[in-house]
């Protein structure tokens, strides 16, 4: 078992013959991820690294079975993609598109519940599961398989401390990374639900960072109900407030958004909390004893 | 992005929702014909884009033209948080009975806008939840079916008795809802709200911020854009693909990917350094963006060492390497650069580096490049 994706995902491609989005169909091809189909309006019919190309999500559902989505279109597009593709029975969609409004994401959120349907993303890397694909942008190189879950608000900074895990000799069960806007589809919490009930997760790597408050939900959930151990990394200690740090969530706005009280709601609830990335292959060789 | 509270109240005037009488005025004389116009008394208030302008003594009263003169004098020669004044606002004095808060913002938590209402108003939001969170009401909106006007009216009621004033401010609270979601807005706040002694309800400040995702549907917001000194540089730097903030240490710092140029700073703090500035090359492999980052790097006086942190996925060290060798021939930079270059294509970006000339430092890792940097300006 794994979690979000197994070799029952069946992936379409929204926005595959965009330059991003051919580029990174053939990489998640070569990863052995099950591509079945990808869209571009008024292109179907062409291949692109073999995979057919669709009109409609509802035709490329139709003809290869797809349950899965990842979006490759421009921002201007892809609210229009989301609804089109839970409108057609896409069960989990992966939005690494950057910079669609907030408001429009907050719109579609209640949408995707009534449809069934996750939504990792947007403006994010995607999801990994070693052994089974990647949907997303992540490098292979650097993962292994193993068992423990990651959980990421990054990108680059997921892979140094992938990298660190991997030479460390600990494997991964699957990596997401959930995206760095302010609003965003699945939430720390709902990824530590996931790991909580898979198998092959012995231990989880939350990296977060400045802005909002999800850290504090998910160490709330991890003091009640989360029986793994959780290793974290809180970027953005040395970030002034009121600034934008890159990701369009990545903001200080108020004392609870600080890098500090994350740090300190974590340790509270029994999070072992690393102070920079290289140290997490020793930290979570401690807690899992090895 | 944000804008001045006279750009957000003429937003206001245009929705209907009434404010003081006033205009801008960049200098004493002018400021003093529009008093005259108005009528004193007059409110003069410093048009920054920070909060706390009260505080710093930027917003005054004033009963006559001697009065005027002193105080406009004074608020258009301070700067508040490191932000000169160079415009004022002149406003019709109100008589203020009582003062309101209300508020839209996104809540991120629950995905949804939030209204935020208070009976205490004129201070800081976050005061008041701390002190007395039972002053607050808080109603959150479906974003999909907007505000109801009920909701309004619920709103309205909760903070005022007397119906024909809570009327008032439901069709304040409904405008207000139009400009948060018809204008990208994050923040819509007024604060405070009043009450005046003869029964009227004015907006006396205006706090409007906007969804940077969603200013590429908004042009006549962007036109509203004041971009100061520090922002002309993160801006321009915007323009060439690249994320920048200046900070006020000594170590330059390039790295691709924020949450690794947030890390990158803070593991430089960590080992007792002050990094200079963030800066996210971004995803793509362009070696002239390495040569404009070098251009930023090179333009902050305080830059006394570079600490270049790449971890390659859709990014290719090789093509950094090559952006590095490009821009060391180019500009004049005459400072010690460390290189930390892992992931997709390090082998050759090492060799690359290796070859030429130029006296760079090469580190494996992010922890050993912060040491060595520190260790290089110190």
């Amino acid at each position: 078992m794994s979690i979000l994706m197994d070799e029952n995902t069946r992936v379409i491609v929204q926005g595959i013959t965009g330059r991003d989005g051919a580029f990174h169909t053939k990489q998640m091809l070569e990863y052995g991820t099950k591509i079945v189909g990808g869209t571009t309006p008024g292109k179907g019919g062409e291949k692109v690294h073999g995979v057919p190309v669709f009109n409609t999500v509802e035709q490329a559902v139709k003809m290869t079975g797809a349950n899965a989505s990842v979006l490759f279109v421009p921002a201007k597009f892809a609210t229009d993609a989301i609804y089109e593709s839970a409108g057609n029975g896409i069960k989990l969609i992966i939005a690494i598109s950057e910079g669609i409004p907030t408001m429009d994401i907050a719109k579609i959120l209640p949408y995707l519940k009534t449809c069934n349907c996750r939504m990792i993303g947007p403006n994010c890397p995607g999801i990994i599961v070693p052994g089974i694909g990647k949907i997303g942008i992540f490098p292979t190189q650097i993962f292994q398989k193993g068992n423990v879950g990651i959980v990421s608000r990054s990108g680059t900074l997921t892979y140094e401390i992938v990298y660190n895990l991997t030479i460390n000799g600990l494997g991964q069960s699957a990596c997401i990374g959930m995206g760095g806007d302010s609003i965003i589809g699945m939430k720390f919490k709902d990824y530590l639900e996931l790991f909580e009930q898979d198998d092959e997760t012995d231990a989880v790597v939350m990296i977060g960072e400045i802005g909002g408050t999800d850290e504090q939900d998910a160490a709330e959930y991890i003091k009640k109900h989360f029986s793994k151990p959780v290793v974290a990394f809180i970027a953005g200690k040395s970030a002034p407030p009121g600034k934008r740090m890159g990701h369009a969530g990545a903001i200080i706005s108020g004392g609870d958004a600080t890098a500090e009280t994350k740090i300190k709601v974590l340790k509270h609830a029994g999070v072992t909390v690393i102070n920079e990335p290289e140290e997490i292959g020793k930290a979570v060789r401690k807690i899992l004893a090895i | 992005m944000k804008i001045h509270e006279y750009q957000a109240k003429l937003i206001f005037k245009d929705n209907g929702i009434p404010i003081p009488d006033g205009q801008i005025a960049f200098s004493v004389e002018q400021g003093l014909n529009i008093a005259k116009q108005i009528g004193f008394p007059v409110v003069i208030k410093s048009q920054v884009q920070v909060g706390g302008r009260g505080k710093a003594g930027g917003i005054k009263l004033s009963r006559n033209e001697q009065e005027f003169q002193k105080s406009a004098a004074q608020i258009l020669s301070m700067t508040i948080k490191a932000l000169p004044v160079e415009k004022i606002l002149i406003e019709q004095a109100l008589n203020i009975k009582k003062e309101y808060y209300i508020s839209i913002v996104m809540d991120r938590q629950k995905s949804k806008p939030v209204v935020i209402a208070s009976k205490e108003g004129g201070i800081d939001i976050e005061e008041i939840a701390k002190r007395t969170p039972e002053k607050i009401y808080k109603l959150y909106i479906e974003p999909e079916i907007g505000l109801l006007p009920y909701q309004a009216r619920m709103i309205a009621f909760n903070l005022f008795y007397d119906a024909s004033i809570a009327f008032k401010v439901a069709d304040i609270i409904n405008k207000l809802y139009k400009i948060f979601e018809e204008k990208d807005a994050s923040l819509v706040e007024i604060n405070p709200l009043i009450l005046t002694q003869e029964g009227n309800i004015f907006a006396i400040d205006a706090k409007i911020n906007f969804d940077d995702n969603a200013l590429d549907r908004q042009p006549e917001i962007v036109k509203l854009r004041e971009v100061t000194e520090n922002e002309k540089k993160e801006l321009d730097a915007k323009a060439k693909g690249l994320s920048y903030i200046q900070l006020t240490g000594n170590i330059g710092c390039m790295v691709n990917g924020a949450g690794l140029a947030m890390a990158t700073m803070d593991v430089i703090k960590k080992y007792g350094g002050e990094p200079a500035n963030f800066l996210d090359i971004g995803g793509s492999s362009n070696p002239q963006k390495v040569i404009d980052a070098f251009n930023i790097l090179n333009s902050d006086k305080n830059v006394k060492a570079i600490f270049i942190n790449i971890f390659g996925g859709i990014t290719r060290c090789d093509d950094v390497a090559n952006g590095i060798i490009m821009a060391l021939g180019k500009l004049n930079i005459g400072l010690p650069i460390i290189t930390r270059l892992i992931g997709t294509n390090e082998q050759k970006a090492k060799e690359i580096l290796a070859k030429s000339n130029f006296n760079l430092i090469s580190v494996s890792s992010l922890s050993s490049g912060a040491k060595k940097a520190v260790e290089l300006v110190t």
